[in-house]
């Protein structure tokens, strides 16, 4: 095993991926053609492309000034406006961007502003705050805001719940069609439906080399990678990307290579990461030479249900499918899964003081973990964008107490 | 073979150091300061003078606490976490919650009967319910932080104070003031929300010991704390230096475990 782990070369293709998304965005906003539609990172982004926009990711965007470390200047700015401290971190940093006049896209593409939207279509399967913050641009730019509201807490996925959001992601195109000029075309749906669905297995197959052992990837490399399955997917840019990616793997592999040098402990990680402090939590990790080889986040887009012969159906079950839309039960079922397939001998859950719906710690499900499954379990408080919310020192010593723990008692 | 452990804290450096069978035989504690690195090298010092040693007798030291990585003359690095459930099995040695509440953090320690830690947990960012929750309200009260533990234990009343946030707990406690209430019932108020905080913090289970600066110097937390569990609440010798002393067992065992694998 090599104690050196090289950098994963395909970043270079996804950096250039990343600039040409952002630059057709902003070229698309300065001309007028073709139409932008803002969507949310789990949202019908197919019936978007297929109908011809170019589609920009709010969530992405939040995540950018997170980890630009921006979103702790932006946040007070949105807050002062009446968007609460409380709310989701995303939307305040990303409202308060928009208000201060900054973005980081113009440091790394040189891009003056977040490109203007024509229509912002949201899903309500992540939260109810992406409504609220669509619905703010909305009235800003006097623009439609449209979207799909989900079933919540969902145990099993039925029928009536497919038909529903089906429904739904169908109304939505008379609005499109008037935004955008295009007929909508069932065709190319399907093909960008099939598409989605490529890329999707791809991200399946590059997150499952987190399970060998060594991993190969952790989930501080799966941050990073995962940017074509959010904002490409439905392209066949992001299926070149993961095809190319994935040869890589097998290189590395083949020579040796870990994620975490002298990796002797592996870990899930539950909840968002914290987007500020990911060096930080990646050096913690490696110097402790335990790998997070699993994530809830990160494994939120594999949607499995895509079928280009049924694309309504097939994306109402994908986005009504997702681990954040479901009930305890299955919460529960499926980390444990995950623990035991990837060989995680603890979990950590980040209770996102921003982000409910993503603190999957707060009802009882580590002490679950623990006395029923004999899983143990760290929490550690923080946030995805607010760092306010998150003290170095103590997150340091939890993780290294939690490895301690874990290594005492397997000594 | 003498051990060493330094626990720099938040707010004190304290270093113990021990012979194999894991007696005390010097310690010292000062304030940390900002210069951590000295604070430590002078508290191991202070240390050695009181056991009469030489630093190069020693043969291993452990540090822990917040300035784990500035104690220069440490071998290892173990958490304070490890280090305060070292020091309470060594004193108890069986199946054990340990409570520590320090100047900014409080833990909750959970021991087997083999003294392995089953699960901790520690406070969240806020600090009430911790050292400096006492600190602050000493201040607020003109009191001196020495005069808390008396105050509680001779109260005859006890003030309800229902605010979490330690500002709001202070607005409550002038308000308190303004009507009137005896400062004695408003310190025993104040203990009652330390031990409120940390009850609420995990289930206790097994023996309870407490730990850490703010036991040692208030007892009485330790009994109001055995009240409100209904059993007894376990004080080791010196619980302010529970840590470096449960650093300094920690530096002897994995002395011990070198010594076996050679």
């Amino acid at each position: 095993m090599s104690e050196k782990t090289p950098p994963i070369q395909a970043t270079k293709m996804m950096k250039k991926l990343m600039a040409d998304h952002f630059l057709a965005l902003d070229r698309a906003a300065a001309e007028g053609s073709p139409k932008v539609a803002w969507c949310t990172s789990v949202g019908p982004a197919e019936l978007l492309i297929a109908m011809g926009f170019e589609v920009y990711y709010p969530e992405n965007h939040g995540a950018l000034l997170g980890a630009s470390r921006m979103a702790t200047d932006t946040i007070p700015v949105a807050n002062a406006l009446g968007y609460s401290p409380e709310i989701c971190s995303y939307l305040t940093a990303d409202v308060g961007a928009f208000l201060k006049g900054i973005t980081p896209l113009t440091k790394a593409y040189g891009i003056k502003g977040v490109p203007k939207p024509d229509v912002l279509v949201f899903n309500t399967n992540q939260c109810r705050d992406v409504q609220d913050w669509f619905e703010w641009y909305g009235r800003h730019f006097g623009v439609p805001a449209i979207g799909v509201r989900t079933h919540r807490g969902v145990g099993e996925v039925r029928d009536y719940m497919v038909a529903d959001v089906a429904q739904q992601i169908k109304d939505l195109i008379p609005t499109l069609e008037q935004v955008s000029g295009n007929k909508f075309d069932i065709d190319r749906l399907r093909e960008v439906v099939g598409l989605s669905k490529q890329c999707t297995e791809q991200w399946r197959a590059v997150l499952e080399y987190g399970a060998r052992v060594p991993a190969q990837m952790n989930f501080f490399d799966h941050t990073i990678h995962m940017a074509p399955a959010v904002v490409l997917r439905g392209r066949p840019e992001a299926v070149e990307y993961y095809d190319t990616l994935l040869a890589e793997l097998v290189e590395r592999e083949k020579a040796g290579y870990s994620a975490v040098p002298g990796e002797r402990l592996r870990l899930y990680w539950d909840g968002m990461p914290v987007w500020g402090r990911l060096r930080m939590l990646a050096e913690l990790m490696n110097e402790l030479k335990a790998a997070i080889v699993c994530s809830t986040y990160c494994n939120s887009w594999i949607f499995g249900a895509f079928d280009a012969n049924d694309p309504f159906e097939s994306m109402a079950r994908a986005y009504t499918e997702l681990f954040i839309v479901r009930d305890e039960a299955y919460k529960e079922n499926y980390m444990l899964e995950h623990v035991k397939r990837y060989g995680c001998q603890g979990i950590i859950f980040h209770d996102a003081k921003t982000c409910p719906n993503n603190s999957n710690s707060r009802y009882g499900l580590p002490q679950r973990f623990a006395e029923v499954h004999g899983v143990p379990s760290l929490v550690i408080n923080g946030d995805l964008n607010d760092l306010r919310c998150f003290s170095d020192e103590q997150a340091k010593t939890n993780i290294e107490a939690f490895v301690e723990q874990i290594e005492e008692a397997a000594a | 073979m003498f051990f060493g452990g330094i626990d720099i804290g938040a707010s004190a450096t304290k270093a113990a150091l021990i012979d194999d069978s894991g007696r005390l035989l010097g310690s010292a504690m000062l304030r940390s300061g900002v210069d951590f690195t000295g604070s430590a090298q002078k508290g191991m010092e202070m240390a050695l003078a009181q056991a009469g040693l030489e630093a190069g007798q020693v043969d291993g030291i452990f540090a822990c606490g917040y300035g784990r990585k500035n104690a220069a003359m440490a071998q290892e690095t173990r958490t304070e976490i490890a280090c305060h459930a070292a020091g309470a099995y060594h004193h108890f040695p069986q199946a054990l919650t340990v409570v520590d509440i320090g100047g900014q953090d409080n833990k909750i320690i959970k021991l087997n009967a083999q003294g392995l830690r089953t699960s901790f947990k520690m406070n969240r960012k806020c600090a009430a319910g911790t050292g400096a929750f006492l600190e602050e309200m000493a201040l607020r009260l003109d009191l001196p932080l020495e005069s808390l533990n008396g105050l509680a234990e001779k109260a005859t009343e006890e003030a309800t104070l229902g605010a979490f946030c330690t500002v709001f707990t202070a607005t409550e406690v002038l308000s308190k003031i303004r009507d009137g209430v005896r400062i004695e019932a408003l310190v025993k108020g104040l203990f009652r929300s330390v031990v409120k905080r940390v009850m609420e913090m995990d289930i206790f289970e097994g023996t309870v010991v407490m730990t850490g600066g703010v036991a040692e110097h208030n007892p009485y937390l330790a009994e109001m704390l055995s009240l409100e569990l209904g059993r007894e609440v376990l004080l080791p010798p010196l619980p302010q230096l529970n840590g470096a002393w449960g650093a300094a067992i920690l530096a002897r065992d994995f002395r011990a475990r070198q010594l076996a694998s050679e």
